[in-house]
């Protein structure tokens, strides 16, 4: 039976443990919307994909922690939604149809930018983004709306940091393919 | 080169990152206060819950038995001891061997009263 000092470091842990994922959630809750948002192409679905990753980080979050070492942990994170994207796509065998929805990226921050301010562009480079195989499309979701480094994108996909490098580089390859192939109508 | 430059920054500015709604944002923060709670209310119940697993029953159950039969064997004790040592005033007073008997266990009864009686919390 516990004593009440046992009880009280049970509590004392519990709160702590709380503490740090309230933390993660407030440093990650944009890149985990963001990484939702371009996988499925609507807020309605990246919201609701958002929610699930959070509550199911929230059930293993102490032994993720115990595990990570010290490690960030939002390639956890996004490992999580990138597993629960895949069983969005499988239990409802379906692909986001169009790049993504036009009350999104496309209408907000992008003018800002400055370095592409042609809405079409955008649009055209969305649309190629979404024909590229699943794992080269989250690769680059992963390094470009979420400037994720090569060691955190190979442990959300759970690869070697050399095949991460190599999956990076032919991504950006085949997609420049693409947008080439959409500019000069071939697509 | 370039071109690979460019079409770095054209994904970039493409895939910006996405603010998420303000009304998600509320919504997560309330089901993870709930979670909280109910972890923390689980907490407060695990003792309770120790207690209905049979599996712990075996060390509830065995510490007061224990105890019942280490005060049992001790007071037992108790009273040879004490019967023990008025054993000579007995024999002399004995006209023989069954009044011998029959004083040793009247003083017996007489030292598992006392020790029964002190062992007892007074009112």
């Amino acid at each position: 039976m516990a004593t009440d000092a046992e009880r009280a470091e049970a509590a004392t842990q519990k709160r702590r443990l709380d503490d740090d994922f309230s933390a993660l959630y407030k440093a990650h809750l944009r890149d985990v919307y963001s990484y939702a948002y371009y996988r499925v192409g609507n807020h309605h679905d990246a919201e609701d994909l958002t929610e699930q990753t959070f509550l199911q980080a929230y059930r293993h979050f102490e032994r993720a922690q115990r595990e990570s070492q010290g490690r960030p942990l939002r390639p956890w994170l996004i490992r999580i939604a990138h597993n629960l994207a895949a069983n969005y796509y499988r239990d409802r065998s379906r692909r986001p149809q169009t790049a993504i929805d036009d009350a999104g990226p496309l209408a907000a921050a992008h003018t800002t930018e400055g370095l592409v301010e042609d809405r079409d562009d955008l649009k055209r480079i969305l649309e190629c983004v979404q024909r590229l195989p699943d794992d080269r499309r989250e690769a680059l979701i992963m390094r470009f709306a979420l400037g994720m480094d090569n060691r955190e994108i190979a442990r959300a996909l759970g690869r070697s940091d050399g095949a991460t490098k190599v999956l990076l580089h032919r991504a950006i390859r085949q997609l420049e393919e693409l947008v080439k192939d959409a500019e000069t109508g071939n697509a | 080169m370039s071109q690979s430059f460019d079409i770095e920054a054209r994904l970039k500015a493409a895939l910006a990152p996405i603010e998420p709604p303000e009304e998600l944002a509320l919504r997560m923060e309330s089901r993870l206060g709930t979670l909280v709670e109910l972890a923390a209310d689980e907490l407060e119940a695990w003792e309770l819950s120790a207690m209905r697993d049979p599996r712990n029953w075996p060390g509830a159950a065995i510490r007061p038995a224990a105890a019942v039969i280490v005060g049992v064997g001790a007071g037992a004790g108790l009273v040879v001891l004490r019967t023990r040592r008025r054993r000579h005033k007995r024999r002399a007073q004995a006209h023989s061997a069954l009044d011998l008997a029959e004083r040793t266990l009247r003083d017996v009864g007489r030292e598992a009263l006392r020790v029964f009686e002190d062992a007892t919390p007074k009112r």
